[in-house]
């Protein structure tokens, strides 16, 4: 993950590497969008023009696909990003508690990323884990049965 | 099938085997034997369980999941004689640190039970050793096929079973699979919808990531059943272990030529990859994953045509859940008799549930159909938590429905859930208990739904939004006169008026609540009243003046400061404070403090 905006020239660096590995082709639009969302943090608009030119597709269905999906961002997002598992079974398992705390810690609400970029905090639907929440997800770490308490230690190994 | 109450895994990897593993399977043998126990535990051997160097000669008992390390041929006797006959686990014997493993998910399973699709779930075999899965009769069905069977008589054998879809509609499998074969074109393809997105269940998780190669057996199966020659398992983003499972799996099956070119040594050849989602839970709907493998956004298309004559890059395609295909290679094997002779009338085998809410013991089952409501709740189940009463249990996620507890007796099959407004779904069984408010859980569905929608509707789109704000409203105490009304006509419009089973379903949640509630959502519209005392806005915390010691415990605990009162006096809350967090009820020793 990546702090703040990418310089452009990374950005169709990137692009160009993801697209070839997985070939230029509109079948593996969604796999290319998630790789380099995952490398980069987000989608810069010069990652989507890249792989417009090669995929030879429109950028209009290029963006069309990367606004579609709740796991992929067209705009910077912080180092970390933190999901914290919303759905039904978690909240009432003290998902609640945990939630607030964790607002509370990170100074942020849903959607918003902190000023020094260190963090970006979403929520998420079911991760399949409800036998142990509350759960969250730090980039691709999940913790499972977390209390109010076990947020410090998470968020420290974080920098 | 035989039934085993336990099974030992001795590991013999090379390390352990050199220490003598053999010698300590055998001696179990003979003592299972001498104990009369033989045929009711079952002795295995797998690959490396704890570190060998370490811990070898070890072993594995399931379903507890005890690992006794260590082993000399002299400890087995009383080993078995502890563990087996007097159901007390050695201690001694255990490994330092890791004492019994609690397995939050799957327990192991209960009388009313029987678990075809589970029936490696709990650790049984090593998901990531194929080899342990061929042991257990893996891909013994799909040799059968290919050796004595042409595709016409498995998709006759899966159409006698009465196998119907597990991804919610339940349509008959064997019928769609015949759709697809008899669809003119050379090039077909097959799908495993492992988009899991109802909240609570994980169903489908668990299967992929303890038994990986049941669906992937299944697939080829049905790939040569309508003659497919590429598959896809597009599998949600949120389950990073379940596709890795799967990838190590379909790389192994590739590597013991059970996949790829000319498999068995047979002329018949498939592929399969894994895709992968990027968040989006209407993708889990056929037509919206099929355009999401193709690179485009989510959403849904219109059908017919159906995917079985015009699916993925327009080819004809066909599509079944996970739980689905992990019930074929038991049909090939057990045959269509065995597998008919589970359930009801209406629906045949076994379905698979994500037991949660107000029940005592939640987790994974797997029951017969025609199992009650009541079997469920109760007998497996464990009762309701802290003894409350039943008040209803919602099953088919999102879009699914709340069945009154007056209807516990209620066997569980597709019609019997169709017929009480409900749906099976994919198999989520949300218990709820008195203290449920119905207005409440409507509100909170809709909210997922109109969040989920993607849009591409009006009426699901302006639909759903609308009915969220009136549930909303009542929940807030604002509900006016005619809301009912509003909510069915809504309802209406959107069911009937949607392209996918999104929108269609949406209603669901709401016109069951009214439908069997309808007094309680005429209490909060019109008594102002949370019958089940849970709406913030329409509930008061206050203190009983009599029962009241002045204790302050609860003016010391209010996060607000709403509570007033001098020591050892009555204390009081003020309404208009008091944001209704119930934390003074829970903290008060006297049971002073009520809410009205
Ligand atoms: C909004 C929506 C979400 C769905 N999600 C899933 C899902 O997560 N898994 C699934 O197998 N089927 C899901 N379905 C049902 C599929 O469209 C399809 O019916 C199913 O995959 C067919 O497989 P089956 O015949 O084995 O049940 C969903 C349907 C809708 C309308
Ligand atoms: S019914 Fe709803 S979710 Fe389904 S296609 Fe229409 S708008 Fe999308
Ligand atoms: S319910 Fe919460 S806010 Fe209200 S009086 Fe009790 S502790 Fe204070
Ligand atoms: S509800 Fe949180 S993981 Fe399922």
């Amino acid at each position: 993950m990546t702090v703040g905006t990418i310089a452009s020239d990374k950005a169709r660096q990137v692009a160009q590497e993801v697209c070839q590995q997985h070939g230029a082709t509109r079948d593996e639009l969604i796999p290319i969008l998630s790789d380099i969302n995952r490398q980069l943090g987000y989608l810069p608009a010069e990652a989507l023009d890249e792989i417009s030119t090669q995929l030879k597709i429109p950028k209009s269905q290029v963006l069309s696909a990367a606004s579609f999906y709740s796991m992929l961002s067209t705009q910077p997002r912080g180092r970390h990003v933190i999901k914290f598992c919303e759905s039904a079974p978690c909240h009432v398992q003290g998902g609640r508690e945990v939630w607030l705390a964790l607002q509370d810690q990170l100074q942020l609400k849903s959607g918003e990323t902190s000023p020094d970029d260190r963090w970006t905090l979403e929520t998420t639907s079911c991760l399949g884990q409800c036998a142990d929440g509350p759960v969250i997800l730090v980039d691709e770490d999940i913790y499972l049965n977390v209390t109010p308490d076990q947020l410090s230690g998470i968020l420290a190994k974080y920098k | 099938m035989a039934f085993f109450r336990s099974h030992i895994l001795v590991s013999v990897d090379p390390v352990c085997l050199e220490k003598g593993a053999h010698d300590i399977f055998d001696t179990l043998l003979d003592e299972l034997g001498k104990k009369g126990l033989i045929d009711e535990i079952q002795v295995l051997e797998t690959s490396r369980i704890g570190d060998p160097e370490t811990l070898g000669p070890d072993l594995m008992v399931y379903p507890e999941g005890v690992h006794y390390v260590n082993l000399t041929p002299a400890d087995i006797p009383y080993m078995v004689e502890e563990h087996f006959l007097k159901g007390r686990t050695v201690d001694k014997l255990l490994a330092g640190e890791s004492k019994v493993a609690v397995d939050e998910e799957v327990a192991p399973p209960k009388p009313k039970e029987i678990r075809i699709v589970l029936r490696n779930s709990l650790g049984k075999i090593d998901p990531l050793n194929i080899e342990d899965y061929i042991a257990e009769d893996g891909y013994a069905a799909l040799a059968k096929i290919l050796s004595e069977m042409t595709p016409d008589e498995v998709i006759d054998t899966v159409l006698k079973s009465g196998l119907r879809g597990r991804g919610g509609a339940g349509f008959p499998t064997g019928k769609k699979w015949q759709f697809a074969r008899n669809a003119p074109g050379d090039e077909k393809y097959l799908i495993c919808n492992a988009d899991e997105g109802d909240p609570g269940a994980f169903m489908n998780r668990r299967v992929l990531e303890s038994d990986p190669h049941s669906v992937v057996e299944g697939m080829i199966i049905a790939a040569y059943a309508i003659g497919a020659g590429q598959g896809y398992v597009y599998c949600r983003a949120e389950y990073p272990d379940a596709v890795r499972t799967l990838k190590v799996a379909i790389e192994q099956a590739r590597e013991f030529g059970l996949l790829g070119q000319n498999i068995l040594g047979s002329d018949f050849s498939f592929e399969l990859e894994v895709r992968m989602g990027a968040g989006a839970f209407v993708c889990g709907e056929e037509t919206a994953l099929m355009a999401s493998i193709e690179g485009q956004r989510g959403q849904p298309r219109p059908r017919p045509p159906f995917p079985a004559v015009k699916g993925l890059w327009g080819k004809p395609t066909n599509i079944n859940n996970v739980e689905t295909y992990a019930n074929v290679a038991q049909i090939i094997l057990n045959g269509a008799d065995w597998y008919a002779s589970i359930g009801t009338a209406d629906s045949k085998g076994t379905k698979t549930f994500a037991l949660a809410g107000d029940v005592k013991n939640t987790g994974l089952i797997e029951v017969p159909f025609g199992t009650t409501l009541r079997e469920i709740v109760y007998d497996i189940g464990g009762g309701i938590k802290n003894d409350k009463a039943l008040k209803a249990i919602q099953t088919g996620g999102p879009m699914g429905g709340c069945i009154p507890a007056s209807q516990v007796d209620l066997p569980v099959d597709y019609k019997a859930l169709t017929e009480a407004g409900s749906i099976m779904g994919s198999g989520g069984l949300v218990v709820m208990d008195e203290d449920t408010c119905m207005v409440d859980i409507a509100r909170f569905f809709m909210d997922f739904i109109q969040d989920e929608s993607c849009g591409k509707c009006v009426p699901c789109r302006i639909g759903t939004r609308r009915m969220l704000e009136i549930l909303t409203r009542i929940c807030d105490g604002k509900g006016e006169d005619g809301d009912i009304e509003r909510l069915e006509a809504l309802c209406y419009e959107v069911g009937t008026a949607s392209l996918c089973g999104l929108g269609q379903g949406a209603p669901n949640p709401v016109l069951s609540t009214i439908k069997h509630f309808r007094d309680e959502y005429e209490a909060h519209i019109y008594e102002k009243r949370c019958p089940a005392k849970t709406c913030r806005a329409l509930i008061n915390f206050v203190i009983l003046e009599d029962v009241c010691t002045g204790c302050t415990v609860c003016a010391r605990n209010c996060p607000v400061n709403a509570i007033s009162g001098e020591r050892r006096l009555a204390h009081h809350i003020d309404p208009d404070i008091c944001i209704r967090c119930g934390i003074c009820a829970q903290v008060c020793n006297y049971n002073a403090i009520e809410i009205q």
